[in-house]
């Protein structure tokens, strides 16, 4: 069992857990991420790493309600405990030196912002283009505010915020200006494969952090199996991050998109009263 | 007991008990146990058939050398709780080797009952007979006084139990360090349900707390623990490294990444570790397809058919590249699934998975094979059959055809692998590392569950041995 020290809530549906786990505190780095099971009927969900402290003891983690495990997870309060965390798993992010572009999308601002932190805290210039569909779901403005970044620019989809438009406008200015030398992207497939296009157009290295559908973690499943250069790699041992301009990005959105009719159904399972955390 | 002139004579012109099968027409279509064990009044009739024999030669064919007379010689007595504790000596886990072992090939393939024409004891099921009577009968085998050494047990697999259990007997403290959640390794997440209950896994796994064995879950080492932590900081004497072989193959053919395709570690896991069966009471789901092909002839081929048919499909093909007769798969299980309704096809290869309107597998393209000369393996190797292509409907589909060592084999501690990944290891266990061993599937690649635990025990042997020196004796 995995105590909840801290919940913190970033809007009406995104929250950060810190959580009671020193040893894996003293093994995390940015861009690894843990599994999580909250009960003996749960399954098994990744989350990246959002913060860690091995002095303290603990480990956190972000993450927005978008279905049955999320929303069982937002119920909990600190105090309360999680059955199971696993970690921490996969390659950390490798942090060449250099002047840095962090892409977030949507939900995957909450695994750019430890990056970037990461990245300004080894000395490197970082900018980041933070993207959402409206201003409603950016997520961690502040605290990115908070870094000292060479920049920060903010896209939404609808103009609610910063510049109207997707992400690959700014990207594509910044490879104009050759004000970057390597780019880290995470968020929806259609964000990071846009920006790969772009990147390869300028010959930018782009690195992105890929989301497929776990089941274990560590390899001796392959459900988190991508194509990577026309190779099949594991997301959960060979990644999550690889190069972004080698992805099958059709055959990622395909996969991630395997159980949308059951986690429907399971949501409505939830809220007819099947799950015991609403008895 | 049948007596003449006060001593046993057994019965051994008996046939064999007959196993308790559920009808094929019922069990196929839900997840309860297959096989539902003797009875009393069976386990007495079958011990009576045992010739008791001087020199037992089933005991030789014994991974782990279980005193079988003995034991079978304690059921006649209608001692059981001896007899439980007799194969505790050796084995810690009856309930879950008397069902999964290939009892053919090992005990029972050296009964001498064989050589004289007649059925070997049916020593598998009064092993399991007698490992089910533990909530009634007890028996907690006694250990050594502790002897201040420490050993950690990574996996807790049938290996890492093997050892672990050996080890706290010779008085040592041992903590056991498991990735998953739970404990087992594949008689969890890999052996279904219906042939291995994980209520039986859990209990005998948790007899080993009794022995004062501790476990620790949600732990993958080399990732949250290293070698040097182990060592170093947290004062062990030794490590056994037991990980297995879990990193499944592929196909390697298009399409196989499309949704619907799964390789069997993927599909099991989700059933059995997972319980995907009953969605949405918890919470991971699995793909219920009409027309499932499984691709393999192993035991874990059977078991993802068998697991298909319980989901419901309408149509499950096993599809072979081989003949049944070069089929790994035990005997019995190629019986039972098929009895259950899985369809065999012999001599085929899949070409190609293509995907329907929806994005998902629709069919499978295939090719006719037939048998060549003879591999290394001393299997006839199949050859293609020029344009023999056809095709097959397909909304799911499970490759069982191996896997390879488990990438994290040797993050853990410094070890040696060979070119495939596997831990080099002497007969002891004994690797590069002076004070690692390792055994099971990541030394020898997937084997038998027995196996895993005879070499868990021989790891054992030798960490005592160099750890205490004379001793252990």
């Amino acid at each position: 069992m995995f105590e909840i020290l801290e919940k913190t809530q970033y809007s009406e549906k995104v929250f950060k857990f810190r959580v009671h786990a020193p040893q894996m505190a003293k093994k995390a780095h940015a861009g690894q991420f843990l599994m999580v099971r909250t009960d003996e009927h749960g399954e098994r969900v990744p989350f990246t790493f959002a913060d860690w402290n091995p002095e303290e003891g603990w480990i956190e983690f972000i993450f927005m309600v978008i279905g049955k495990t999320t929303e069982d997870l937002s119920q909990l309060q600190a105090g309360d405990s999680i059955l199971d965390v696993t970690g921490p798993l996969g390659q950390p992010t490798e942090m060449k030196p250099g002047n840095w572009c962090v892409i977030g999308g949507g939900v995957g601002l909450a695994i750019a912002y430890p990056v970037a932190r990461a990245l300004v805290d080894a000395g490197n210039k970082v900018t980041v283009i933070m993207g959402a569909r409206t201003k409603d779901l950016l997520i961690l403005t502040e605290q990115f505010r908070e870094l000292p970044l060479e920049n920060l620019i903010i896209t939404t989809d609808d103009g609610s915020e910063g510049e109207k438009g997707v992400v690959t406008a700014p990207l594509e200015r910044l490879c104009e200006d050759h004000a970057i030398d390597q780019v880290f992207a995470v968020g929806p497939v259609p964000m990071m494969k846009f920006s790969a296009l772009t990147c390869e157009k300028y010959d930018m290295p782009i690195t992105a952090s890929l989301n497929p559908i776990m089941v274990d973690g560590t390899g001796m499943c392959g459900c988190c199996r991508v194509t990577v250069g026309g190779e099949t790699k594991f997301a959960c041992v060979d990644g999550p991050d690889f190069d972004a301009t080698q992805v099958d990005w059709a055959d990622l959105a395909a996969r991630q998109g395997s159980y949308r009719a059951e986690e429907h159904v399971a949501l409505e399972h939830a809220h007819e009263g099947g799950c015991k955390c609403h008895s | 007991m049948p007596l003449v002139n006060g001593k046993y004579r057994a019965n051994n012109k008996d046939p064999r008990v007959p196993a308790n099968e559920v009808p094929a027409e019922v069990r196929a279509k839900n997840f309860e146990p297959v096989d539902t064990g003797y009875t009393t009044e069976d386990a007495l009739e079958e011990a009576n058939r045992c010739l008791d024999c001087k020199k037992p030669m089933c005991v030789k064919g014994c991974p782990v050398g279980i005193d079988i007379p003995t034991f079978i010689r304690q059921i006649r007595e209608e001692d059981f709780a001896a007899g439980l504790a007799t194969i505790r000596e050796s084995n810690m886990l009856p309930s879950v080797c008397g069902r999964v072992c290939p009892q053919e090939n090992q005990c029972e393939g050296n009964c001498i009952l064989n050589r004289t024409g007649n059925d070997p004891i049916a020593i598998g099921q009064l092993e399991r007979f007698l490992g089910d009577m533990t909530e009634s009968v007890g028996a907690t085998p006694v250990c050594k006084p502790a002897n201040g050494k420490k050993v950690a047990v990574v996996g807790s697999g049938p290996s890492g139990i093997a050892c672990a259990g050996a080890l706290a007997r010779e008085g040592f403290d041992v903590t056991v360090y498991e990735a998953f959640q739970t404990g087992g390794g594949v008689l969890t997440y890999g052996i279904p349900e219906f042939r291995l209950p994980k209520a039986i896994v859990k209990r005998e796994i948790d007899g080993l707390k009794d022995l004062g064995v501790k476990f620790e879950y949600d732990a993958v080492v080399g990732r949250l623990y290293d070698g040097d932590e182990f060592f170093n900081d947290m004062g062990y004497d030794a490590m056994y490294m037991a990980v297995g072989a879990g990193l499944p193959k592929f196909l390697n053919i298009p399409g196989e990444n499309l949704p619907g395709v799964f390789c069997a570690n993927e599909y099991l896991t989700r059933v059995n570790l997972m319980k995907a069966m009953d969605f949405p009471v918890y919470d991971t789901p699995i793909k219920h397809g009409k027309n499932v092909v499984v691709f393999g002839g192993g035991n874990v081929a059977m078991d993802a058919a068998r697991t298909a048919l319980r989901l419901g499909a309408d149509s499950v093909t096993l599809a072979y590249r081989r003949t049944e007769k070069e089929m790994p798969a035990r005997v019995a299980e190629l019986h039972h699934a098929k009895e259950e309704g899985v369809r065999v096809m012999e001599l085929v290869s899949p070409l190609e998975f293509e995907a329907g309107e929806d994005g998902f597998v629709a069919k499978v393209k295939l090719e006719r094979m037939e048998l060549g000369e003879p591999d290394e393996s001393g299997r006839r190797r199949p050859v293609r059959v020029e344009g023999s292509e056809f095709e097959l409907p397909c909304d799911v589909a499970v490759t069982a055809i191996g896997t390879n060592a488990n990438p994290f084999a040797n993050m853990a501690a410094d070890v040696d692998l060979n070119k495939w990944g596997y831990i080099e290891a002497d007969e002891d266990g004994k690797t590069s590392n002076p004070k690692v061993w390792a055994g099971g599937d990541i030394v020898t690649g997937a084997a038998t569950v027995i196996l895993a635990m005879g070499a868990g025990k021989q790891a054992a042997a030798s960490i005592a041995k160099t750890l205490l020196g004379d001793d252990a004796e």
